[in-house]
């Protein structure tokens, strides 16, 4: 299949709704695998830290989740683009299922942050640079939600979300510098694609596998959301209905 | 508000001449939708200081920040109106479907808000910084960082506007929409003010306050077009 004919394809949700129940099943059972094998060899059998003792086994956790979350805001954004300037419908679905997935997310990553710095700072809560990155990332999520909650249209609301993320994904950058400018404690950025860690393996391996098991939970929970949104949506179909008759849905 | 002169035959900068024009008469016409904001940022400016006791120490420490945060949410208000009314009556639906290209008069909208918002907040800045006993020596700076901040807030604010303007309760909505995407804004504008006072150099955040001027009314006008189209279209 051609590049352009994925690219019209795409347009349809029927078609996406056939072709993607098989990537929930891979992506899912990745991220198991992925996930559990990575967090057992992260808590339990990774080396201790000679500095931050056992405390810094939460990165397990915090690591995969501070970077899915920020991810997942980016596919938002490009999400709009879509949208907005060719009106895929696929994308207004992509909009509306991954706000949940990234606000949990990024919750999650402020929540084992304040774990991790009280013993490790000795306060809950710091305003540096990627703490204060992470909380406007959240403010920006809920302001996602609100908006689309506050538009009765869902087409409006979409579109509207849609612009939302648009400034958002271009301010996202702009703020992680400005924050970087004024505040300035965290740890280095552990994972960077550019660079050897500066960990060893044993310590690194399990992280790295714990961050490719968060995103393929994030593929496949958005391809499940994806398949939901498509048979609410389309209920007043012919092919839903024998979808849904044929008891196969 | 009168009729627009049949703007499709009207070149692009005419276009953004006479709809800024036009804006600036009926803002001198109901004085208080200018003056209100304005009120605001004094009145809250008071409030502070008389929360902090008064103290001349304290209040000189915190001056930038109250200043820069008053600022944003001063101009915040007077973004709830900048559609408002045009949308009620009609008139931004024919602004929309007539003028050619579609952001000159949102262009001029959102210029015409800031000469009466930021504009007017640049230039009584000194007496704010005068109540919270900013040293003089640092107003330059207030004024500067705010002349150059400011635009990308009523531009970056406008995109908020846009997206809010037909819902019933926006107001609080406005503030949640927006005031994420002031962080970088409030961040260079008070860093520089509050290094200028430490006998820092602030060249990094003006440039930066330029950059991200630059970038908003390079973007912005074409958000909020799209944004109002899909709130006429509700």
């Amino acid at each position: 299949m051609t590049l352009k004919t994925l690219w019209h394809r795409l347009g349809s949700p029927r078609w996406f709704y056939q072709i993607s129940r098989p990537w929930i099943y891979v992506l899912g059972i990745l991220a198991l695998v992925l996930l559990v094998t990575g967090t057992v060899w992260g808590l339990v059998f990774a080396p201790m830290d000679y500095q931050q003792h056992d405390s810094f086994r939460i990165m397990y956790v915090h690591v995969p989740a501070a970077m899915v979350a920020q991810s997942a805001y980016i596919v938002m954004g490009f999400a709009g683009v879509l949208l907005l300037v060719w009106r895929m419908k696929l994308a207004d679905m992509v909009l509306a299922t991954v706000v949940p997935f990234g606000m949990s997310m990024t919750l999650l990553a402020l929540v084992t942050g304040a774990v991790w710095g009280k013993p490790t700072w000795g306060a809950w809560w710091v305003w540096d640079a990627r703490t204060t990155s992470m909380l406007v990332l959240l403010f920006l999520y809920f302001g996602l939600y609100a908006l689309r909650q506050a538009i009765a249209r869902p087409e409006a609301a979409a579109r509207a979300c849609a612009v939302l993320a648009v400034v958002g994904m271009i301010n996202i950058p702009i703020i992680k510098y400005s924050v970087n400018f004024a505040l300035t404690l965290h740890q280095k950025a552990s994972f960077t694609l550019t660079e050897a860690p500066s960990m060893p393996p044993e310590m690194w391996l399990p992280l790295a596998l714990n961050v490719l098991g968060i995103y393929c939970l994030f593929g496949a929970n958005l391809l499940s959301r994806l398949r939901l949104e498509i048979l609410r949506r389309e209920r007043g179909t012919q092919w839903v209905r024998d979808l849904v008759l044929s008891g196969s849905a | 508000m009168g009729m627009i002169a049949a703007p499709t035959a009207t070149s692009a900068p005419r276009l953004f001449w006479s709809q800024f024009q036009r804006e600036l008469v009926s803002v001198v016409r109901s004085k208080e939708e200018a003056l209100n904001p304005l009120l605001f940022l004094f009145l809250a400016i008071s409030l502070f200081a008389l929360g902090a006791g008064g103290d001349p120490e304290v209040l000189q420490n915190i001056a930038p920040a109250i200043i820069w945060v008053l600022v944003l949410l001063a101009n915040m208000m007077s973004l709830e109106g900048l559609f408002r009314r045009d949308y009620e009556d009609g008139t931004l639906e024919q602004l929309i479907l007539l003028a050619q290209p579609g952001f000159v008069p949102v262009l001029a909208k959102i210029a015409a808000q800031w000469c009466v918002s930021g504009l007017a907040m640049t230039l009584l800045a000194p007496i704010a910084g005068l109540i919270l006993f900013l040293p003089s020596t640092v107003l330059p700076t207030l004024m500067i960082t705010l002349l150059l901040g400011t635009p990308a807030l009523s531009l970056l604010g406008a995109v908020g506007a846009a997206l809010t303007v037909g819902l019933r309760r926006g107001g609080v909505l406005l503030a949640i929409l927006v005031l994420p995407l002031y962080v970088p804004v409030l961040i260079f504008g008070s860093s520089a003010v509050i290094q200028h006072m430490d006998g820092i150099g602030t060249q990094a955040q003006i440039y930066w306050l330029m950059a991200i001027t630059m970038i908003s009314i390079t973007l912005a006008p074409f958000l909020v077009h799209a944004a109002l189209k899909i709130s006429v279209e509700q």
